[in-house]
């Protein structure tokens, strides 16, 4: 088993890409599957592509833009965006996407988590929370891109998909998102001690050793990120770029 | 040509870009006069066992498979569920496999407390058991990638390939003359995956 996966999590508006900072500002930073195709050239572990706007418009994944990703993509993929039905979740698997990624419609009604774990598997269910810190350092659970609070904090939303049949949670910080400023490791801490199942922990990643202490101080079990793999340098040149073998082993990696 | 057979079983999309990636000429086919010209097979799959067998009756491609494989010697790659129809039958249904392989295909079965969940999803190595050219040149640490409830359990000692491990040693690839077959993805492995399809297309 490959130890620690890292994951490039990339943002679909439309038909491109882009990349937030606080889940706002959405700025477009190319094309998905030439994204991917460079992808496959790095050993990559796993592909997450988010639709950011499918849920907010109320409307289906773009089966469409999925196929072509599905169809370039050399390595295991997951999809989150707009999915409300078995139907589409179907459908997404039909397309060669091995991880279904539900967040909103799961906070909405969270027996569509059993439900999809019923029918395809806990493996291939993921659950994304968005978490944000308020003003009194409490932690809490949005929806919606970030613009919806819910009553659940993180770590009992969390304990509640796992009981529902959840594979995995991808934990997104919305305050650290685009940042480059390292993951926020207390939230990674608190909710990868609160259950069993594997935490993607998301938002923040600037350099590889900000994975490693998410994994060694957080007690994370994945990695994932933006920026870091679409931007370069100081002055965040679109560049399309993965940590190979050599760098995630000098920082206590796989 | 090769020719990747299509019995609607999933998006053949990444498998087919893989292979022409490594710049090989393939066709995406159900046809069975495609079938009878081609010179290499891919059978891929996901999905269950009956339904499997059931689409290749349906588009009546068992007869024309038999000739292929067993009477023309044409090599034939299975990937997953593909080569799990090369057994004999399978726990996951009623229908009776292609049979080339003295093999059947077994559900993952662990004990009660055990933390291991079914299907099997993840990245694993490959204990390689005999000399092949499929796993030519592929990296000491290779890693495959593998989604599956059921694998192979081989009669015969001498068609395992390759073992993995996933709670117990389980068969990763078989291969008996021109069969050869894969429970991993190589479409979803990515530089690895391709090194073992290109052995396949270029062997």
């Amino acid at each position: 088993m490959i130890q620690t996966r890292v994951i490039p999590s990339l943002l679909l508006k439309g038909e491109g890409l882009v990349k937030t900072v606080n889940f706002s500002n959405p700025k477009y930073i190319g094309d998905p599957i030439n994204a991917v195709r460079i992808f496959n050239e790095k050993e990559v572990h796993e592909l997450v592509f988010l639709d950011i706007t499918a849920s907010i418009e109320r409307r289906s994944p773009r089966f469409d833009i999925l196929s072509n990703i599905a169809s370039e993509c050399f390595m295991p993929l997951g999809y989150g965006g707009g999915i409300r039905t078995l139907e589409q979740a179907k459908k997404i698997f039909s397309l060669g996407v091995e991880k279904i990624i539900i967040n909103s419609y799961a906070i909405e009604n969270p027996s569509f988590i059993r439900n999809l774990a019923d029918m395809v598997g806990s493996q291939s269910v993921v659950v994304s929370i968005d978490a944000k810190k308020n003003f009194f350092g409490k932690y809490e659970t949005y929806t919606l891109s970030g613009t919806t609070k819910t009553v659940w904090n993180p770590i009992s939303w969390a304990q509640e998909a796992e009981r529902l049949g959840a594979g995995e949670i991808i934990l997104n910080s919305i305050d650290r998102d685009g940042t480059m400023k390292g993951y926020d490791i207390p939230l990674i801490k608190n909710v990868s001690g609160s259950v069993n199942i594997p935490v993607v922990a998301c938002g923040g990643a600037g350099t590889a050793k900000d994975f490693s202490t998410a994994v060694h101080e957080g007690g994370a079990s994945a990695i994932a990120a933006g920026s870091m793999f679409v931007y370069y340098g100081k002055y965040r040149a679109v560049l399309i770029n993965f940590p190979d073998d050599e760098e995630l082993k000098s920082v206590g990696l796989n | 040509m090769l020719t990747i057979i299509d019995y609607g079983t999933g998006n053949l999309g990444s498998l087919a870009n893989m292979v022409k990636s490594i710049q090989i000429p393939v066709k995406i086919s159900s046809d069975i006069a495609e079938i009878e010209s081609a010179e290499k097979l891919i059978l891929p799959g996901v999905g269950s066992f009956d339904h499997g067998m059931q689409k290749l009756e349906e588009l009546q491609l068992i007869e024309i498979l038999n000739k292929k494989v067993i009477r023309d010697h044409i090599p034939i790659l299975g990937i997953c569920l593909g080569m799990q129809l090369f057994s004999l039958t399978s726990e996951e249904g009623k229908r009776a496999g292609l049979g080339w392989l003295d093999a059947k295909t077994v559900k993952f079965s662990f004990q009660q407390n055990s933390s291991l969940k079914i299907p099997h999803m993840g990245w694993e190595e490959l204990n390689i058991k005999k000399s092949h050219f499929l796993f030519q040149d592929t990296k000491l640490n290779a890693m495959y990638y593998f989604v599956h409830s059921f694998h192979l359990v081989c009669n015969k000692e001498e068609d395992i390939l390759s073992t993995s491990h996933y709670g117990y040693d389980f068969v990763s690839s078989i291969s008996k003359d021109n069969i050869i077959g894969v429970q991993f993805h190589p479409e979803k492995s990515h530089k690895y995956g391709m090194k073992v399809l290109e052995n396949f297309c270029t062997n």
